[in-house]
């Protein structure tokens, strides 16, 4: 593999390819640092992921497993989501160009998926049989059903008050379902201190947290990949804990460093609900930490009040250009329904967080009209129900031409 | 005042691979000077200009000290305080 050993991004300290998160000198977060030098032949390359799986395997090269391409008839493949041309989200937005990246088209309908398939695929390289998380409910879903496709036990532990469609989705696939009495914070923390005494178990974002995040990267890929090997001018990525949004700016550096695409890192714009927006108000104040947050939002998938990669985010958004961006319950509302209405995807919350601050930053003028944007739909409508509840009629009619007609006598002619 | 500090499993190799120590103080400062005063090693790597870390969260009854008063928090006789690493979840 190309991946070499883990790396403290604050000290740089080194440490071998273990089951290992944070650095012991000085608490920082270890990354998996890689080789790509072997990556010479470009062409070779290319013709490597053109030739591979429809799924994340297709990226191997840039993934942190020890061993060959997964089998890809087997668990949980993720990846290779659509990318769709949005013209009449564009159209209503006096944008010029916008694709939406729907990953609720995952096999768990999130992102969380690609994050899971590298952390269980690893996980196993290691020697663990059983999967944990500390989740906000979409990890859960994908921890859960990773569980089931590779026959490891699993323990989800979500915050007591998580959206029913969320608890469901997760214990149907014969899971140790927790659901603690607290925010996920709290949740997090718990699994902190679990992770510290469970040493069989593998927590998918702790102790497995540096190879789980290199699985955010495919997302940079694929829209690469799918753009016809280009870069798109600006990006536009929901935050919780600030790991997608610099992994998939990590995905598109790394292609650029191996040569398969020419250019930068795009413009960076994150999105986050202002019920819990530590890392856009430490964006707005200038500064380079977050202050904690408890959150209230009907985001809450995105509800992360200590959010672990916030300084890194806040430090990508400056040096793209881009900006950290929050909207309000009722924007997040109107989100999901301009998305739905203007391209026929149905997102959860963090979608219509995420389409909520696009719609911002057209309006404020901070999008040029040649810009190629790319807006990351990182989950599934039917997860948050209750956020589209009673927003629209139905008509309820006798099954007769007459009562049809009548509920219509205004809209339908004659 | 009579203290309780848990320490993660990436501390516990500075006290002798002890899962908590016990500390004097009436503040959070003051009970992990007191910690510091037979387990030196612990103040760098917990400490950087005086202040915690960017990655070390401390907690008092399960409370971020962050949301309290920070390393001024007050602490009652028989608290205990949970360090862990922050970064983590996501």
């Amino acid at each position: 593999m190309a991946a070499k050993q883990l790396k403290c991004r604050e000290c740089s300290t080194e440490y071998a390819l273990e089951a290992r998160y944070v650095c012991s000198a000085c608490f920082g977060p270890l990354e998996v640092d890689y080789d790509h030098e072997r990556l010479a032949d470009v062409g070779e390359v290319r013709r490597r992921i053109q030739g591979g799986p429809q799924n994340i395997w297709r990226y191997h090269d840039f993934l942190p497993l020890a061993g060959p391409q997964p089998r890809t008839r087997t668990g949980l493949p993720a990846g290779c989501t659509p990318l769709i041309r949005a013209d009449r989200l564009a159209e209503r937005l006096g944008l010029g160009e916008v694709w939406v990246k729907n990953d609720a088209a995952n096999p768990t309908h999130s992102f969380k998926d690609r994050v899971v398939s590298v952390a269980a695929t690893r996980a196993r390289e290691l020697g663990f049989d059983t999967l944990a998380c500390a989740s906000t409910g979409n990890l859960a879903n994908s921890v859960a059903a990773h569980g089931a496709a590779l026959g490891m036990a699993s323990y989800v532990l979500i915050p007591a008050d998580l959206e029913e469609q969320k608890v469901l989705a997760t214990g149907v696939y014969g899971t140790n379902l927790v659901k603690v009495r607290g925010n996920y914070d709290d949740v997090n923390r718990l699994c902190t201190e679990l992770s510290g005494d469970r040493e069989n178990w593998a927590f998918v974002n702790i102790n497995m947290r540096p190879y789980y995040a290199e699985g955010s990267k495919t997302v940079a890929y694929e829209i690469a990949e799918q753009l016809g090997w280009e870069l798109p001018d600006r990006v536009v990525v929901p935050i919780a804990s600030g790991s997608l949004y610099t992994k998939i700016a990590k995905g598109f550096a790394e292609f650029i460093d191996v040569g398969l695409l020419d250019g930068e890192v795009p413009t960076m714009n994150g999105a986050q609900a202002t019920g819990c927006s530590p890392v856009a108000v430490a964006f707005r104040d200038g500064h380079d930490f977050c202050r904690p947050v408890k959150p209230d939002t009907i985001a809450k998938s995105l509800a992360i009040g200590n959010p672990a990669d916030g300084p890194y985010a806040l430090d990508l958004a400056r040096a793209t250009g881009g900006s950290i961006d929050m909207v309000d319950d009722d924007e997040i509302r109107a989100g999901i329904r301009l998305l739905a209405e203007t391209t026929g995807v149905f997102t959860e919350t963090a979608g219509g967080v995420t389409t909520a601050v696009l719609r911002k930053l057209a309006e404020t003028g901070a999008i040029g009209p040649d810009e190629r944007v790319v807006l990351v739909i990182t989950g599934e409508g039917l997860k948050t129900l209750d956020a589209v509840r009673d927003s629209f009629p139905a008509h309820e009619v006798d099954p007769t031409i007459e009562s049809f007609e009548e509920a219509f006598a205004e809209s339908v002619p004659a | 005042m009579a203290i309780t500090v848990k320490l993660p499993t990436q501390l516990r190799d500075t006290v002798g691979g002890a899962v908590s120590v016990q500390a004097e103080g009436a503040t959070v400062a003051e009970a992990l000077e007191s910690v510091f005063q037979s387990h030196a090693e612990l103040r760098d790597r917990l400490y950087q200009n005086g202040d915690l870390r960017r990655f070390v969260n401390v907690y008092l009854g399960g409370e971020d000290i962050r949301f309290l008063d920070g390393l001024q928090t007050a602490l009652p006789d028989g608290a205990e305080l949970t360090i862990l690493p922050a970064v983590a979840g996501g």
